[in-house]
C-alpha cells in the first residue's frame, strides 16, 4: 500500500507503508540526542548520562510500534468482552515504553524471558498480529499453536523465552539460560522481567545470588505498575525500592514511561552484564487496564490517578510530542498513520478468526517427545487411545 | 457441548442423603446460601469461637478473589485477618510458626495450582512436625485452604486438582467437600481438627452450588465418607464438583434399569475405606472418577485397596474415569474432562462385563 498523501516535506519516494514512513526521512538516520524525562537513580554503579543517542527513524518507529501494541490491546479488549478469547487475558497498554526500548538495545540473540503480560514483548521480539490473535483464539496459527492462551507466547527463532502463569518462575529460568548464554560464549544476555508483586517471591533472591556469584549475564528487570494484581506495592514490600533489592547486585531505577530512558538504560545494562556480571532494572511504568480482564482495575485506585498518569505520563503521547517538535510528521500524519494501524490489527483479527482450532489429536501431542502419546483404558481392558469425535 | 451444559446444571443444588440420616445436620434447614458464603460462614464462626485463630494469604483483607473471607477483617481486625505478599512457601512456613505456638492458622492459598511452592513447607515440615519432635511439638492448628478444580476457562494455571499429591504424605489430611453445607461443617471440623489440615475448595461451585446452609455452628466428622445415592448394581465414588457429573450419569444410567450407589469420599487422607468396602461388597462392581489425570490419581489408590479387600466380591474390574495424562488444556478441556457420557459409558460397560 503505497503512502500517497502529499505534504510539503514530502520528497515523493513511494514505499509500502508497512516498511518505513513515506518521508525525506525514510532512509534518514540522522542522530537526533533525546534527553530523558528523569536522571537515573543507581545503585552500586554510576548511572549512565540522560542523553540518548537516536534517530529519526528510531522515533518514529517507537511511535508506530506502541501505537500498533496500544491498539492490539485495546483490541484484546474487545475481542474478549465478546467471549472470543476466554480464560485470561492480561493485558500492556500503558506499559508499552518497556517493550519497544528494551528492543532497540538489544538484538535477537539476547534472550528475553516474561511472565504473563506477555502480548507486546511478543510482538517487539517480531512476532505478527497474526499470529497474536490466533493465539489469544485458541487457533492453529497461534505462536504456541493455539495450545498455550494469553499466558503462553513464545518465539524460539528471536530468543523470546516466553510467557509463563506462575509467578516469578521465569526469573530462575532466565538466569539458567544466562548460564547457557555465557557457557556457549556467546556475547548474549538475558532479561528476565517480573513485576513487583513477583518480586517478594523467594526464588527470585536464590536465583539472584547464584547469578552473581557465577557472574551470569541476567539482567533482572522488574517492571514495577505499583500493583500486584490489587495490592499496592508499600503493602506488600518493606522495602518498595526494587532496584536496590539485589543488595550486592548494582540496580538502576528508569522512568519505565520513557522509551529513551529505558533504551538507555537496556545498553548500559546489557555492556554492564557482559562484563561484571547480573544488574537488577527497575521499570518505573503503569498500566491502565486492571491486573486481567477479570479486573475492572478501580477498586484498588482511583480513576483520578489512572487519568492523571494518562495525561502526564503516557509514553505514546510523549514519542508524539517528540516527534512533533522535532518536526518529523504533522498531527494529521499521525493521526493517518494510527488509522492505518487500526485497519492493520482489525485485518488480522478477521484473518485469525477464520483460522481453524487446533485438532482434537493436538491434546495429546507434544506432552513428552514424540511417540509416548497417551493412553486411556476403558473397563474392559481394551486400550482405548484417544479416538476423539 | 454436554459437558459443558452438564456443569451448568449445577445450581440446582445437591441430592441430600436423607436415608435415615447419619447426622441431622443434613434435614435441617437453613438460610440458602453458596459455597463461598457457606464457607465464609464457616470462617466467621472459626474465628469468633476461637480468639487465637488467624486468616491470612493473598488478598484475604478484602474478601478474596472469590470472596470467601468477606467481612473477617472488618470484624476481627487487621491483626488476626491479613495480607501477605506474594510468597506461597512463606505464607505456609508462617502458617506452621504461627500453628506451632497453639494457634489457628488458616492460611490462604489463591489457587491450588499455585500451592507447589509451598509443598516442602507441606510435606517436610507440617505432615513431620508432630513425628519427628516426639509430640512435643505440633502444627495441628495449620489449615490450608486452597480453590481447585477445572472452571471451563481456567486453563493450565486455574484449573488443577492436586489432591493426589498430598494424599502421598501421612500426616496431614485432605478434605474436599461437595457443596456449601458440607463445605462449612467440613471446614469448621478441620480447622478443629488437631492435625494439619489441606482443604480443597471447587471453585466451580463457589457460585453455581446454592444449598439450604443451617446457621449454627455443627461440625462434619472427618474421616467419614457418606452415601448420598444408595444403589445396588455398581458403587460410584468421587469427591468434589465431580460428584455432581457422577450424580447425572446415575440419573440417566436408572433410566436403563442400572441402580446405582454414589459415595462422597470427603476426606481423602485418611479415607474411609470401611464405607467404600461395604458397598463394593454389596453391588460387586466399583467406578471412581475424578478430574485429576488419571495416572497416579487417588483413583489408583482406592482401586488398589478395594482389590485387596474385596477381590472375590468384585464382578468387573475397578473402572477409573479420571482426566487424560495430558497438562490441564485449555481450548480442549471439555475433551480432557471426565464428562457425563464417559461415565455412563464406563457404568454400562462395567455392569454388562
Amino acid at each position: 500500500m503505497a503512502l500517497s498523501r502529499l505534504s510539503s516535506r514530502s520528497n515523493g519516494i513511494a514505499r509500502p507503508f508497512s516498511a518505513a514512513f513515506n518521508r525525506f526521512i525514510s532512509t534518514d538516520t540522522t542522530p537526533i540526542t533525546i534527553e530523558t524525562s528523569l536522571p537515573f537513580t543507581a545503585h552500586l554503579c554510576d548511572p549512565p548520562s540522560r542523553s540518548v543517542e537516536s534517530s529519526s527513524q528510531e522515533l518514529l518507529d517507537f511511535f508506530r510500534t506502541m501505537a500498533l501494541m496500544r491498539r492490539m490491546e485495546i483490541a484484546a479488549d474487545s475481542l474478549y468482552k465478546a467471549k472470543l478469547i476466554r480464560g485470561f487475558c492480561h493485558l500492556y497498554d500503558g506499559q508499552e515504553a518497556v517493550a519497544i526500548g528494551m528492543e532497540a538495545a538489544i538484538t535477537k540473540k539476547d534472550a528475553i524471558i516474561t511472565a504473563y503480560r506477555d502480548h507486546c514483548i511478543f510482538l517487539g521480539r517480531g512476532g505478527s498480529l497474526h499470529e497474536v490473535f490466533s493465539e489469544l483464539m485458541g487457533r492453529q496459527a497461534g505462536c504456541s499453536k493455539g495450545k498455550g492462551g494469553s499466558m503462553h507466547f513464545y518465539k524460539k527463532d528471536s530468543s523470546f523465552y516466553g510467557g509463563h502463569g506462575i509467578v516469578g518462575a521465569q526469573v530462575p529460568l532466565g538466569c539458567g539460560i544466562a548460564f547457557a548464554q555465557k557457557y556457549n560464549k556467546e556475547e548474549a544476555v538475558t532479561f528476565a522481567l517480573y513485576g513487583d508483586g513477583a518480586a517478594n517471591q523467594g526464588q527470585l533472591f536464590e536465583a539472584l545470588n547464584i547469578s552473581a556469584l557465577w557472574d551470569l549475564p541476567a539482567i533482572l528487570v522488574c517492571e514495577n505498575n505499583h500493583y500486584g494484581m490489587g495490592t499496592a506495592e508499600w503493602r506488600a514490600a518493606k522495602s518498595p525500592s526494587y532496584y536496590k533489592r539485589g543488595d550486592y547486585v548494582p540496580g538502576l531505577k528508569v522512568d519505565g514511561m520513557d522509551a529513551f530512558a529505558v533504551k538507555q538504560a537496556c545498553k548500559f545494562a546489557k555492556d554492564h552484564a557482559l562484563e561484571k556480571g547480573p544488574i537488577i532494572l527497575e521499570m518505573d511504568t503503569y498500566r491502565y487496564h486492571g491486573h486481567s480482564m477479570s479486573d475492572p482495575g478501580s477498586t484498588y485506585r482511583t480513576r483520578d490517578e489512572i487519568s492523571g498518569v494518562r495525561q502526564e505520563r503516557d509514553p505514546i503521547e510523549r514519542i508524539k510530542k517528540l516527534v512533533l517538535s522535532h518536526d518529523l510528521a504533522t498531527e494529521k500524519e499521525l493521526k493517518d498513520m494510527e488509522k492505518e494501524i487500526r485497519k492493520e490489527v482489525d485485518d488480522a483479527i478477521a484473518k485469525a478468526k477464520d483460522c481453524p482450532m487446533p485438532e482434537p489429536s493436538e491434546l495429546f501431542t507434544n506432552v513428552y517427545v514424540k511417540g509416548f502419546g497417551t493412553e486411556s483404558f476403558g473397563p474392559d481392558r481394551k486400550e482405548v487411545k484417544a479416538a476423539l469425535p | 457441548m454436554a459437558a459443558l451444559l452438564g456443569r451448568s446444571c449445577r445450581k440446582l443444588g445437591f441430592l441430600s442423603s436423607g436415608h435415615g440420616a447419619r447426622r441431622s445436620v443434613s434435614t435441617e434447614t437453613g438460610k440458602s446460601l453458596n459455597l463461598y458464603s457457606a464457607i465464609n460462614q464457616a470462617l466467621h464462626i472459626a474465628l469468633d469461637s476461637d480468639p487465637r485463630s488467624f486468616v491470612f494469604g493473598e488478598d484475604v483483607g478484602f474478601g478474596g478473589v472469590f470472596r470467601c473471607t468477606t467481612g473477617l477483617a472488618e470484624r476481627f481486625g487487621k491483626n488476626r485477618v491479613f495480607n501477605t505478599p506474594l510468597c506461597e512457601q512463606g505464607i505456609v512456613g508462617f502458617g506452621i510458626g504461627l500453628a506451632a505456638m497453639g494457634n489457628r492458622a488458616i492460611v490462604e492459598i489463591q489457587f491450588a495450582d499455585y500451592i507447589y511452592p509451598a509443598f516442602d513447607q507441606i510435606v517436610n515440615e507440617a505432615a513431620k512436625f508432630r513425628y519427628r519432635s516426639g509430640n512435643q511439638f505440633n502444627c495441628g492448628g495449620l489449615t490450608i485452604r486452597a480453590p481447585y478444580g477445572a472452571v471451563g476457562h481456567g486453563g493450565h494455571y486455574h484449573s488443577q486438582s492436586p489432591e493426589a499429591f498430598f494424599c502421598h504424605v501421612p500426616g496431614i489430611k485432605v478434605v474436599i467437600p461437595r457443596s456449601p453445607r458440607e463445605a462449612k461443617g467440613l471446614l469448621l471440623s478441620c480447622i478443629r481438627d488437631p492435625n494439619p489440615v489441606v482443604f480443597f475448595e471447587p471453585k466451580w461451585l463457589y457460585r453455581q452450588a446454592v444449598e439450604e446452609v443451617p446457621e449454627h455452628d455443627y461440625m462434619i466428622p472427618l474421616s467419614e465418607a457418606e452415601v448420598i445415592r444408595e444403589g445396588n448394581d455398581i458403587t460410584l465414588v468421587g469427591w468434589g464438583a465431580q460428584l455432581t457429573i457422577m450424580e447425572q450419569a446415575c440419573l440417566e444410567a436408572e433410566k436403563e434399569g442400572i441402580s446405582c450407589e454414589l459415595i462422597d469420599l470427603k476426606t481423602l487422607l485418611p479415607w474411609d475405606k470401611e464405607t467404600v468396602e461395604a458397598s463394593v461388597k454389596k453391588t460387586g462392581r466399583l467406578l471412581i472418577s475424578h478430574e485429576a489425570p488419571i495416572t497416579g490419581g487417588f483413583g489408583a489408590e482406592i482401586s488398589a485397596t478395594i482389590l485387596e479387600r474385596c477381590f472375590l466380591k468384585l464382578e468387573a474390574p475397578v473402572s477409573r474415569i479420571c482426566g487424560l495424562d495430558t497438562p490441564f488444556p485449555l481450548v480442549f478441556e471439555p475433551f480432557y474432562m471426565p464428562t457425563k457420557n464417559k461415565i455412563l459409558d464406563a457404568i454400562k460397560t462395567t455392569v454388562n462385563y
